[in-house]
């Protein structure tokens, strides 16, 4: 386990990779709970409060979205070495997700479909954006336990704030989880 | 017939002799899962989810028929989670997003993966390339889909002929089904709603239909795949 913290709450950290935000959405529905959350963790690397980098190694990290560039991968690696506990949470970061509807073509078809030959292109004039800042995408989206060991599963597009708060509650109390089918159920 | 007695994980059962172990064991409230396997019919044998351990050995159940003292197991960690890998890699072997398919919701694949709490599979992800064949005038075969179970290959003939209409194309990774659409085009209204329904999966889209059920009312809304034989007694 991590070190203890000043704090003595267990540290929690969250990202969003190639996912929509729909995933922090849902955790930010567990509504007045979120009084609580505040009360039982203490959240470092995350969108939410905007910190950059781990200040400190977090007890689990929730990682939204899957692998579309080669910056997913750096920061879900990143996570990994930083996060005692690593659960990948929803459609995305699970099997690749709405993004992954690419991978039954070639990258070059996609890029070519969404810059070149887009009803919005200015003809003559489109080019496929590149530049050494941009990310560089990857031949196919990848689900996070392909690039990482995933120690546990959140399924839902979104999962249901009843999902998020089971299973932070019941990770960081070191239990295991058993979700019912009601809460995982989409369909 | 003559009634026999067996053991399933140890509970007595009784049957008719040399009946097929999945329906001797539903009559017993024992719910066998199968995805290709349909009561009445000929067994195909082909999605080998119904596997039990008869003899320490690992067998599709839809193969055996039941005979006296014979002892068979069936709910055990380990065969659970071969079961529950058998269906994780019909996930992954195709494209399966479920809300988008008409099937959702009465889907025998997607129920079953409910019942065995599958959240992600073990396997690598394929992502095969396929394209939804549309020659046929009233359906489509969406082979993103298929679970290659074959049940339309034998029980969906041409009435005329006895021919079959779908067949089964190439091997290992490769095998589709193909559909002869000279004779899918004569098919009944009737005749294509059967195949849409014995299809396991959304694999044989009506076309035109879609999504008629409302969600909340379809098949596996209320209850689990299974509760008819079990009443929800066992999970797996
Ligand atoms: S066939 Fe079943 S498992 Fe596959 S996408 Fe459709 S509902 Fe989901
Ligand atoms: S189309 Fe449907 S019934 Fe035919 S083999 Fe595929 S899954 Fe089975």
């Amino acid at each position: 386990m991590a070190e203890q913290t000043a704090s003595n709450k267990p540290v929690v950290a969250t990202i969003s990779l190639a996912g929509c935000f729909g995933c922090h959405m849902s955790l930010l529905d567990i509504d007045d709970r979120i009084v609580q959350f505040i009360d039982l963790f203490e959240l470092n690397k995350s969108p939410v409060n905007d910190i950059k980098k781990f200040t400190k190694r977090a007890h689990v990290g929730l990682v939204e979205g899957g692998c579309c560039n080669d910056e997913n991968v750096k920061v879900l690696r990143y996570f990994r070495e930083n996060c005692d506990v690593l659960v990948s949470v929803g459609a995305c970061a699970g099997n690749g997700g709405l993004p992954a509807l690419r991978n039954k073509m070639p990258l070059q078809e996609c890029l070519v479909e969404a810059y070149l030959d887009a009803p919005t292109a200015e003809l003559g004039k489109a080019i496929i954006p590149y530049d050494e800042e941009l990310p560089k995408l990857l031949d196919r989206v990848y689900p996070c336990h392909e690039v990482v060991k995933i120690d546990y599963y959140m399924p839902g597009c979104p999962p249901s704030a009843e999902v998020f708060w089971d299973t932070l509650t019941s990770v960081i109390k070191g239990q295991g989880f058993d979700l019912p089918v009601e809460l995982i159920k989409y369909d | 017939m003559p009634k026999i007695t067996f053991k399933i994980d140890g509970k007595q059962c009784t049957a008719e002799d040399g009946q097929n172990l999945v329906e001797a064991a539903a009559d017993n409230h024992v719910y066998i899962p199968t995805l290709c396997h349909m009561k009445g019919e000929k067994c195909l044998g082909t999605c080998r989810v119904c596997m039990v351990k008869v003899n320490g050995k690992d067998m599709a159940g839809c193969t055996l028929s039941v005979s006296e003292g014979m002892e068979v197991t069936f709910d055990t960690p380990e065969l659970n989670d071969k079961r529950k890998a058998l269906i994780e890699m019909l996930f992954v072997e195709r494209n399966h997003f479920c809300p988008s398919c008409e099937k959702s919701g009465r889907c025998d694949l997607q129920a079953l993966a409910y019942r065995f709490k599958m959240h992600i599979p073990r396997f690598r992800y394929r992502y095969p390339f396929f394209e939804v064949y549309s020659k046929v005038d009233k359906l489509m075969l969406e082979h993103n889909r298929c679970i290659l179970c074959q049940r339309c290959v034998e029980f969906i003939r041409d009435p005329d002929t006895n021919r079959k209409i779908f067949s089964m194309r190439n091997r290992t990774n490769k095998s589709m089904i193909q559909v002869d659409y000279r004779l899918a085009n004569k098919m009944s209204e009737e005749q294509i709603d059967k195949a849409v329904a014995i299809c396991p999966v959304g694999a044989i889209i009506k076309k035109g239909q879609g999504f008629d059920e409302a969600y909340g009312q379809r098949k596996y809304d209320q209850h689990p795949i299974g509760y008819e034989v079990d009443g929800g007694t066992n999970s797996k």
